[in-house]
């Protein structure tokens, strides 16, 4: 009795999948996870090149936009196929532990330094980080920490380092809040305090920001003196040897596409028309290769 | 950073304060307000009742929203400058739990035998006597509803994420620690954070219970 029903079971299976793939002349479309950083989702640059890709190679990317700790770790156990990040030194380490193989550059921005348009501090026009941070917390002026392990908390730690302070929690002055840029950037505002930014979502969000505005790092990437403050992107796919079940080959061919001249041409392209620059700019080989 | 035993004591601490006080206020507000509810005669009862059982699916963010604006330098009560403040979480938690409390007060009222109210009353209660007779009987189905408050605030990450702003030594408790540490990656510091989080809470029901049902049974 028992035999019979699994017998049926698997004939009305096998007739539904018949019945399925039947009339469908073109395959489903392949599924390829991306973990990646808020900053490159909410700026909508994602968005704005995606489809070529998923287009052209039958694809549907499925984005997670995490912070850069959060997106190494989807990485690392393997519950993503390829990452693309900004934080080389913890870049480096996953790909030195075997969870992910061939880095590749793909874009840089950068950071700037905002704070109250009163600038407590007096900090604005300094030429590098360094110093602004230095004066910040000499003047015991409030700043506001991202806190959160992501590659723009990364950058501030190391700025820090490099001016030789080690800003406290309970100095009254320095928060550490562990939250998102957007969120970091309206404590900042409400607070009146300063903090260290992408451009990209500083420019996004200038307008809910009236007591904002840049205080080193000009207002462009041109004028950002600091070339400290530079702010590259990488792609990862994951390794498959180590991580059975990743979509290693269409990870690869993600890879492949992004660092094109092709599609670097429309990282060139995307923000222009809305911020007056772009938002990222390309930097993979092919790229470079073209535009010497 | 990695959070070690020292720096998370602050951080159970803080939850308790914040969602206790809020727990507090909301109790005192909530408790009478529901049985009044049940017992008199309001007008537009009905619609009070649909907004409070509406309010009891409020998303906590939803209500953090509200109360940032509120307290945002922008906002009317800016002057007060509670924002990223512990006031400002406990405002928040009031809101998100005072609904809990009335409307689970409220069936907690209304299902007590109401022969009882009449007995009471003709032996010559003041109406005070009488809700308190009332609640005394119901005090099983009102203890509930302290507890499932309190449940939902010492939970909820939204609200004091917005309003706290998870300051590190200041605003940081354990819902939105637990957030920031599966952010960064730390997964297993994030479970353990959540095994910290309903210890507590399983702590402060057995306190909860204990205190106040002795004679449940």
């Amino acid at each position: 009795m028992r035999r019979l029903n699994q017998f049926n079971l698997i004939l009305v299976l096998t007739l539904l999948l018949a019945a399925c793939a039947a009339p469908a002349t073109v395959a489903p479309p392949q599924r390829l996870r991306l973990a990646t950083t808020t900053s490159t989702a909410d700026s909508g640059l994602l968005d704005a090149i995606l489809p070529d890709f998923e287009s052209q190679f039958n694809a549907n990317v499925e984005v997670i936009a995490v912070g850069t700790g959060q997106a190494l770790e989807l990485g690392t156990n393997g519950d993503v196929d390829v990452v693309l990040v900004h934080s080389r030194a913890r870049e480096d380490e996953f790909v030195a532990n075997g969870d992910g193989l061939n880095r590749l550059e793909v874009m840089y921005n950068d950071f700037v330094i905002v704070g109250p348009k009163d600038d407590p501090a007096g900090i604005a026009g300094l030429a590098t980080a360094k110093e602004a941070f230095a004066r910040i917390a000499e003047t015991k002026s409030q700043f506001v920490s991202r806190g959160d392990d992501s590659g723009t908390h990364a950058k501030e730690k190391s700025i820090w380092k490099l001016a030789e302070i080690d800003p406290a929690t309970d100095s009254g002055w320095y928060f550490s809040i562990g939250q998102g840029m957007g969120e970091t950037l309206l404590f900042a505002d409400e607070k009146g305090a300063y903090t260290i930014s992408d451009r990209g979502t500083w420019l996004s969000q200038k307008e809910e920001l009236p007591n904002l505005e840049v205080a080193v790092g000009g207002a462009s990437i041109d004028e950002n003196k600091d070339k400290g403050l530079l702010n590259p992107y990488g792609v990862i796919p994951v390794n498959l040897d180590k991580h059975a079940g990743v979509n290693f080959e269409l990870a690869t061919q993600f890879a492949n596409w992004i660092t094109s001249v092709e599609t670097q041409q429309m990282i060139a392209n995307y923000g222009k028309d809305k911020f007056g620059q772009p938002l990222f700019y390309p930097s993979s080989d092919a790229w470079k290769v073209a535009h010497p | 950073m990695p959070l070690v035993l020292a720096s998370l004591f602050p951080i159970i601490t803080l939850s308790l304060y914040v969602s206790g006080v809020a727990l507090v206020i909301a109790t005192a507000i909530g408790v009478p307000f529901g049985a009044g509810l049940a017992l008199r005669p309001v007008p537009g009862k009905t619609l009070i009742v649909l907004l409070i059982y509406t309010g009891m699916g409020l998303p906590p963010v939803v209500v953090g929203l509200f109360v940032y604006l509120l307290l945002s330098r922008a906002g009317p009560l800016g002057w007060l400058n509670w924002l990223f403040t512990p006031p400002a979480m406990i405002a928040a938690q009031v809101i998100i739990a005072l609904p809990l409390v009335v409307g689970l007060t409220m069936s907690a009222v209304q299902s007590v035998d109401p022969a009882l109210r009449l007995q009471v009353r003709s032996l010559g209660a003041t109406p005070a006597q009488v809700m308190w007779t009332v609640l005394a009987e119901s005090r099983p189905g009102v203890v509930a509803a302290i507890l499932a408050a309190f449940g939902g605030i010492i939970s909820e990450v939204g609200a004091v994420m917005l309003v706290g702003g998870n300051i590190e030594g200041s605003t940081r408790v354990l819902t939105t620690a637990i957030v920031l540490e599966t952010r960064k990656g730390n997964f297993e510091l994030a479970l353990a954070l959540g095994g910290a989080l309903l210890a507590l809470a399983f702590f402060s029901n057995l306190l909860l219970v204990r205190l106040s049902g002795r004679r449940a049974n």
